[in-house]
């Protein structure tokens, strides 16, 4: 079993932004695209995340990418199952709080 | 190209208000060029065109390659500080967005007080029995003693933050 507590939110969209590969940048560029602007991973942050992750094994360095100065990241399978199991807790908090709150908000 | 050199003194609880100061030259057109101890050299550029980060961290040449690919240039280090710049016009420039992360370098810094702090005192400890200037490296510990309550003062506040919100 994978996950159990939540992810971070800068976790959570470098993890679903690397479904394909990508380098650090490229992760920076697409969790801004995705949130519509709201979400600005900073450099440190992501280094930081980065390495965790591939420490995880959630995600893995791509082999023999065309520039080798960039480093390209993909998600594993494993990384896979964590994302989903998050997006499994995210349900649950939205049916809950939709229940309780009604429509009203 | 015109530059200039400012001696100026920040304690290591002050990083925040050293990087403030920082990004406050750059706007006036004096961007971050080199640093030495307790010195700043700047060069002229374009008012506001670089923002000026800093970061606490051991030698870790794969992070200064991965700033670089992002597009920020590395400036120098000081003691266990790199700087960095980059250009405004590739948009917001930031290290530390995340609670997580901002905690994770207070911790960073606590620990380098705490061995160096440890280091003075046994030092001071072990001189006091041969010479009196034992006492400086107690007095160095000391102030390196406050210098991490005020660190770890900051991380608790970020540390209460963090059970309310990321």
């Amino acid at each position: 079993m994978v996950g159990q507590t939540a992810l971070t939110e800068a976790v959570y969209y470098i993890l679903l932004s690397l479904v394909t590969p990508r380098h650090g940048y490229g992760i920076m560029q697409e969790a801004e695209r995705m949130s519509g602007g709201r979400v600005k991973l900073a450099a440190g942050t992501l280094y930081g995340a980065l390495n965790g992750l591939l420490d995880k094994g959630w995600i893995k360095s791509v082999p023999g990418a065309e520039d080798s100065r960039r480093k390209e990241y993909v998600l594993t399978d494993k990384g896979r199952e964590a994302l989903t199991w998050e997006l499994d807790r995210l349900k649950e908090l939205v049916e809950n709080g939709e229940m309780v709150l009604g429509g009203a908000a | 190209m015109e530059t200039k050199k400012v001696t100026r003194w920040f304690w290591v609880w002050q990083f925040e208000e050293e990087e403030l100061w920082l990004n406050s030259m750059a706007a006036e057109g004096w961007t971050l060029c080199r640093v030495g101890f307790c010195t700043f050299y700047f060069e002229r550029t374009e008012p506001g065109a670089y923002i000026v980060r800093e970061e606490f961290r051991k030698r870790d040449v794969a992070d200064e390659s991965f700033l670089r690919e992002m597009g920020a240039e590395y400036i120098g280090r000081m003691a266990m500080w790199i700087y960095f710049r980059r250009k405004a016009e590739l948009g917001e420039f930031e290290l530390n967005s995340d609670l997580d992360s901002r905690i994770q370098l207070l911790s960073n810094i606590c620990r380098m007080l705490l061995a160096v702090m440890l280091m003075n005192l046994g030092i001071g400890l072990s001189n006091l029995r041969v010479t009196s200037l034992g006492v400086i490296n107690i007095l160095c510990a000391g102030l390196l003693a406050y210098c991490y309550g005020r660190i770890q003062g900051k991380r608790d506040e970020l540390k209460r933050e963090r059970q309310l919100h990321e």
